[in-house]
């Protein structure tokens, strides 16, 4: 299989500054078709296309929509959410700097779907780069006379990696820290100045003019069981080709980093950024969907020179920054498994530390406020899983290292030297 | 839930103003000082111990001055592992200091930040709103001659 192209049509082709060249492509004709529907028919659409949130979570959209459309407020939201921070991903970016069109289609479709008022489309400071052009293209659509009953406003973020979690990107758009709200209520019912509001990926926003011009049936015939259409990936690491490539739901592994990307030499693959699982060389033929692995889509391929905590060391030190500090199992975890992790490349480990890692593990995915610190430790797992052998490796070395040089600057109680 | 219920009406009302009034601040000053503070405290009717707090939440909203331009060097895996490590020892060697400090001219700031998202162009950094990928040691030292 080859790359099928669909959000990746207009891309290189349109002007992302000229909307005359998006409405010569058939731009707005879904948004004109979806002005006829019922909302509740465009909400019918969405899930039957089976389209899912192309964020990492992947919750189906259509249950999303109908949930803020079936709840009754003088006043609904509706965020695209392109606080791009995910290590390794830089899909949203690419699909902002060359179409911003078809995103504020999708948006606005959405927008007559759920009975949204106000939209905002939170982009990361990181891209500010992006913010003329955005603002200009939302500009020309206002011109052209389709934001009459949803208004779009661009709103950006301030520099935090955890504004991509929903909750705490309202937050930050109501002027607050960014950090995680406790859950239910969940957006669709109390969101953004407790109004319902409904949170889209970009990518998630961009599916939806194709489906409303194609048919829901269209886009479910593409993919596996769980996971419709398309997905962008990013791929980056060791590989010939680092990029971005739009690859139909369930194809393998293998053949976006060996095929397109130029791969050789893998060791694993990190699928969905810095909390994403690890899949080793000998799973390459791995599907990409739901139901295996896909996060977000970023894609990190590791050639056999790396070593795998050195890895596991960098994200966790990712995630232990970024970490809003809100809840303890978060805060702590993250401080703690860096610093064990720190200690094993050091060669100061200690016979305990796995055990450790698991049981911190379990406590953080189980009783983390959000997805950051419950995601935290999967890398850490997954690791554990393939390549345990180098952790014990490490931990033996540093037993060997301790003996041999008589050292006593580092005890620990369950060290057995 | 919000704790929009224990603000003013007027304060609430001004808190979605915030951030934006904030970055414009930094954009005008250079920094967040507390007396930049105290009058968004007035302005807002926002308690200033609040502006502070959600200041320094933010990695673009630094409350201490930085250089009149600001480094950010990205330090995540992709760039990692195509030798940013290299490239934040040239930073360091050029401009004589660690990240996380301004040069005493003023002039630069050097931050090693989370992913920019130009994994594709590792390794990368971004100099204001400039993004420079594929970047070497060696090139470091031009590019910090054009500012």
């Amino acid at each position: 299989m080859a790359e099928k192209r669909i959000l990746l049509g207009n891309c290189g082709v349109i002007d992302p500054q000229n909307i005359e060249t998006y409405l010569a492509r058939d731009g707005f004709k879904a948004y004109e078709k979806a002005r006829k529907m019922k909302p509740q028919g465009i909400v019918e659409e969405i899930k039957k296309s089976g389209l899912t949130g192309r964020g990492g979570a992947g919750f189906p959209c259509g249950l999303k929509w109908e949930l803020a459309h079936n709840t009754k407020a003088k006043m609904k939201y509706l965020i695209c959410n392109a606080d791009e921070g995910e290590v390794g991903q830089f899909k949203d970016k690419y699909l902002l700097s060359k179409d911003p069109f078809t995103l504020i289609e999708g948006m606005l479709i959405a927008g007559l779907a759920i009975g949204a008022q106000q939209a905002y489309i939170y982009l990361r400071a990181e891209y500010h780069f992006l913010y003329d052009q955005l603002c200009r293209a939302v500009a020309q659509a206002k011109e052209k006379g389709f934001l009459k009953h949803t208004d779009i406003q661009v709103f950006e973020g301030a520099g935090a990696y955890v504004c991509g979690e929903e909750s705490a990107l309202m937050n930050s758009i109501e002027g607050r820290r960014g950090e995680s709200r406790f859950k239910p209520p969940y957006p669709p019912t109390c969101g953004l100045w407790d109004m319902p509001t409904i949170i889209n990926n970009v990518e998630t926003l961009m599916n939806v003019p194709h489906i409303i011009n194609n048919g829901g049936a269209w886009f479910s015939a593409m993919g596996t069981k769980r996971s419709k259409g398309t997905k962008v990936f990013c791929v980056s690491g060791d590989v010939a080709r680092p990029g971005v490539y739009e690859l139909e739901m369930g194809s393998s592994l293998k053949e976006l980093v060996v095929d397109l990307a130029g791969a050789a030499g893998i060791k694993a693959v990190q699928v969905g950024g810095s909390t994403g699982a690890f899949i080793p060389a000998r799973m390459i033929d791995t599907p990409l969907s739901h139901e295996t692995c896909l996060g977000s889509g970023a894609i990190v391929v590791l050639n056999s020179d790396r070593d795998i905590v050195d890895i596991v060391y960098n994200n966790m030190h990712f995630l232990n920054e970024e970490s809003c500090g809100k809840c303890t199992p978060c805060r702590e975890g993250t401080e703690v498994m860096l610093e064990i992790l720190g200690r094993l490349i050091k060669g100061e480990g200690a016979s305990g530390d796995i055990s450790k890692l698991e049981d911190l593990a379990r406590t953080m995915a189980l009783a983390s406020l959000c997805g950051l610190g419950q995601a935290a430790a999967v890398p850490v797992l997954d690791s554990l899983k393939y390549f345990r052998d180098e952790y014990t490796d490490l931990i033996d070395q540093s037993l060997f290292l301790r003996s041999y040089l008589g050292s006593e600057s580092y005890k620990s109680e369950e060290a057995v030297i | 839930m919000s704790a929009a219920g224990k603000e003013t009406p007027s304060a609430a009302a001004n808190r979605k103003e915030l951030l934006p009034a904030l970055k414009q601040e930094f954009g005008k000053n250079g920094s967040l000082s507390k007396t930049v503070m105290t009058s968004l405290a007035e302005k807002t009717g926002l308690p200033l111990n609040e502006i502070y707090s959600v200041s320094t939440f933010y990695s673009y909203l630094p409350v201490a001055t930085t250089g009149k331009n600001i480094i950010r060097v990205c330090g995540c895996l992709p760039c990692d592992m195509k030798d940013a490590r290299g490239v934040i020892g040239s930073i360091k060697k050029e401009l004589g200091i660690e990240p996380g400090q301004t040069t005493a001219d003023g002039k630069f700031s050097v931050e090693q930040v989370g992913c920019i998202g130009a994994c594709d162009q590792a390794p990368a950094m971004m100099i204001n709103d400039r993004l420079y990928g594929n970047l070497t040691p060696a090139g470091i030292a031009e590019i910090l001659k054009s500012y």
